[in-house]
């Protein structure tokens, strides 16, 4: 160890206790399914966490009819107010045992404490905070004067941000007075279980919220039961498709959050520190496992070279490591299925003739790591420019001109978010405006915030998550 | 025995900006609410579709960049041009089966509707956006903007539902390819025909007219088209379309059964808007 070396600063994890099996959670009860159980795994270390049950189409059945019980007897009639008291019970809760979940959801998902502690789960107390303020102004909303819950939700989220995603899904929904059937991602189901038990505490109604853990055949009974009037979807633009191809000629709301490929724009008067920080917070936050990361950085041709130097000091500077060390700026890949796609697409980057670049790094040799990683040279071709890679991979495009920038970051089937850097205010809202996307970040990146909607255009999704605009899904106005 | 032989009117198809034939050169005759001949409205083809989309596509930039303030002035003129011809749309209604005082009162509706949707155009914004105020040093703000391409399957009500549906969908800055009333297509040509008077820029409507079930498949399909209104969708097509519009993850409003002689209300428009939202930082 050098004189400036960290020394290791694990977090501990004995403020988690991970049972050995889990079942489902359905009207207020654990229960057994019907499915073949499955193990979630440490993809740190690839040790076996627990055994989870899988929910089968008669699982699921039974959740959507104890939502369904829960919508018309208690949750449904209950006045606003009292509903959000439960609400804010929820939120407080999230507070209390909030490092318990984020060592438990860096464990399930890989990814940093540093991250888990100090994003994903204050954001979900303030998720559930935010969205308790609204369940007795719904009338205030700007949705008509007597907004109807929509009735049964039926929400799929992804690994991504295991436990945030459930927040963003289910305040609003349980707001707005509707139930919910929830199924987490197969890969991360514990803290979504844990959050069972949270509702527990919270002495919440039974039925109101029911958790369906497995994989795609649980969710897709899930978003084909007849029973649910509502679905909501974030994950992949491919599984989007099929979902709105099920609901097609039904009366089922929908809305989806899909994928990106995000265009991080740098111009040459940026102040190019914060520019080069913003970069890798856009694509090296959460291993790069985010859909509006800033995959795609345009610089402008004329500081293309002192950006990429700088780029590459600080990403010489990134520490990939254990998950739980509060020091690790870059944790685990989620799953060996996600790290195969991920060099699938560095591979086919090199094979178009893309150069490529990682810092010197040494990756564990347990469990599923892979480099923090540079490609220069790419063409809007190159299917690493086009495809969403959902990992620490970043592609540099130049441009000379404003007007190739807005076009190229256009150029894509996505529309969710972009980046914009440059000291010149007119600027920033010139391209801002011209820019086919629903979040864009000017000088900042990868901000959320429960008052604040987010969401794609084009094959990014439809419908907005967050802020007033949130409420719109789960109210027939 | 008149003295006098009328000049009867071709009707065409209405493509950016100009009224050419159907490029398949199909036509289909057009009869009234006794099954007497009126006219040959054009049989628009596939080709036909894709052309109204490239053009609507084109038109595109240039109508959603110019300020709210012009949309309104534009809409407001075409409610101006619709006045100006009162006489011949109440003529063509009471062809397709309307009594005089309804096709007055149709007509006076779809006058009355466009000057209520002119009035949006510098207002949505204001209504829909918003300053959000997030927990961290930031100016956080909402604003709506048009979705891009709207395809329009537009329903049997040939002046006033057509009305309904194009305003909202072009006042905030969508362009548009509409399918006209298959069986009662006429007033919708003519209405075109107030349309290419009114300072609205060739490409954001372009209307067509044909079989519905043979166009809209291929407008639900397109993948530069951006979303799907199915008013006038036949029941028994509805799912095809939505699944075919699942392609590109097309925004859809299903048929909604509306009056059109009720309040509008604003989920028409708001249906094809989409939500952008700008952070940047506050500091010194």
């Amino acid at each position: 160890m050098t004189v400036f070396d960290y020394a290791p600063a694990p977090e501990s994890r004995s403020v988690v206790d991970i049972r050995a099996s889990y079942g489902l959670f359905i009207n207020g009860e654990f229960t057994g399914g019907h499915g073949e159980p499955f193990k979630t795994i440490n993809p740190a270390d690839e040790g076996v966490l627990a055994e989870v049950a899988c929910a089968d189409e008669s699982d699921v059945d039974r959740a959507v009819r104890a939502a369904r019980a829960a919508y018309d007897k208690v949750w449904g009639p209950m006045p606003g107010a009292e509903r959000a008291k439960y609400l804010y019970r929820i939120a407080r809760i999230v507070q209390e045992r909030s490092r318990e979940l984020a060592v438990l959801e860096s464990i399930d998902n890989g990814k940093p404490i540093r991250e888990s502690r100090d994003v994903d789960v204050p954001l979900v107390a303030a998720w559930f905070f935010y969205y308790a303020g609204w369940a007795d102004k719904l009338r205030h909303a700007g949705l008509g004067p007597a907004p109807k819950p929509v009735g049964v939700a039926g929400q799929v989220i992804p690994w991504n941000f295991p436990l945030l995603m459930l927040a963003w899904k289910i305040a609003p929904a349980l707001a707005c007075g509707n139930t919910v059937v929830l199924k987490p991602a197969e890969t991360t189901p514990l803290t979504a279980l844990l959050f069972a038990d949270i509702c527990r505490q919270a002495e919440l109604p039974p039925g109101v919220v029911n958790i369906v853990t497995g994989a795609g055949e649980t969710g897709a009974a899930l978003v084909s039961h007849p029973g649910v009037d509502k679905v909501a979807f974030t994950g992949s633009t491919d599984v989007g498709r099929q979902i709105a191809r099920t609901l097609a000629g039904t009366r089922k709301k929908l809305t989806l959050e899909l994928g990106g490929k995000a265009a991080n724009i740098v111009y040459q008067d940026a102040a190019l520190d914060q520019a080069v920080e913003g970069i890798v917070n856009g694509i090296f936050f959460n291993q790069g496992h985010v859909c509006c990361a800033g995959s795609r950085l345009l610089v402008q041709e004329s500081v293309a070279e002192e950006v990429l130097e700088r780029l590459k000091a600080r990403m010489a500077t990134l520490r990939v490591g254990d998950p739980l060390d509060k020091n690790t700026d870059i944790g685990a890949i989620n799953s060996a299925a996600q790290l195969a796609r991920i060099r699938e697409l560095t591979d086919a980057g090199q094979a178009e003739g893309a150069e490529r670049w990682s810092p010197p790094c040494e990756l564990p040799s347990q469990g599923f790591w892979f480099a923090p990683t540079l490609f220069t040279g790419v063409a809007q071709s190159h299917r690493i420019a086009r495809e969403e890679i959902f990992g620490p991979v970043l592609s540099v495009l130049t441009f000379r001109t404003p007007e190739e920038a807005v076009t190229k970051a256009n150029n894509t089937p996505y529309g969710l978010s972009a980046g914009i850097w440059t000291e010149k205010g007119s600027q920033i809202l010139w391209t801002a405006q011209r820019l086919r996307a629903g979040v864009v970040w000017a000088n900042t990146f990868n901000k959320f915030d429960p008052a604040s909607p987010f969401g794609g255009y084009k094959e990014s999704g439809f419908g907005r998550e967050g802020g007033r605009h949130g409420l719109e899904a789960y109210l027939n106005a | 025995m008149p003295d006098r032989l009328s000049v009867r009117k071709t009707y065409k198809l209405y493509i950016g900006g100009a009224f050419p034939r159907s490029e398949s050169g199909r036509s289909y005759p057009v009869t009234d609410s006794k099954g007497r001949f009126l006219a040959n409205a054009s049989h628009a083809s596939r080709k036909d579709a894709r052309d109204a989309v490239v053009a609507a596509r084109k038109a595109f930039p240039g109508w959603s960049g110019r300020t709210a303030y012009n949309r309104a002035q534009i809409l407001y003129r075409i409610a101006e041009m619709l006045e100006g011809r009162r006489d011949q749309f109440i003529d063509e209604l009471r062809q397709a089966g309307a009594s005089k005082g309804a096709a007055g009162t149709e007509v006076d509706a779809a006058v009355d509707r466009w000057v209520w949707y002119a009035g949006w155009a510098d207002k949505l914004a204001a209504v829909t956006g918003a300053a959000n105020p997030v927990s961290g040093p930031f100016f956080n703000f909402s604003t709506p903007e048009p979705t891009g391409v709207v395809a329009v399957v537009a329903p049997d009500s040939p002046l006033l539902g057509l009305v309904s549906v194009l305003a909202p969908v072009i006042v905030s800055g969508n362009t548009t390819v509409v399918i006209a009333s298959e069986p009662a297509p006429l007033p919708s040509i003519t209405l075109a025909e107030v349309l290419a008077t009114s300072d609205l820029p060739g490409g954001v409507v372009n209307l067509l007219t044909g079989h519905r079930t043979e166009i809209a498949p291929w407008l639900a399909a397109h993948m530069d088209v951006n979303a799907l209104d199915l008013a006038g969708a036949l029941p028994e097509h509805v799912r095809e379309l939505e699944d075919k519009a699942a392609g590109n993850l097309k925004r859809v409003l299903r048929p909604t059964g509306d009056d059109w002689a009720g309040e509008p209300g604003t989920a028409r428009m708001t249906a094809f808007l989409e939500t952008k939202t700008v952070w940047h930082p506050v500091g010194v």
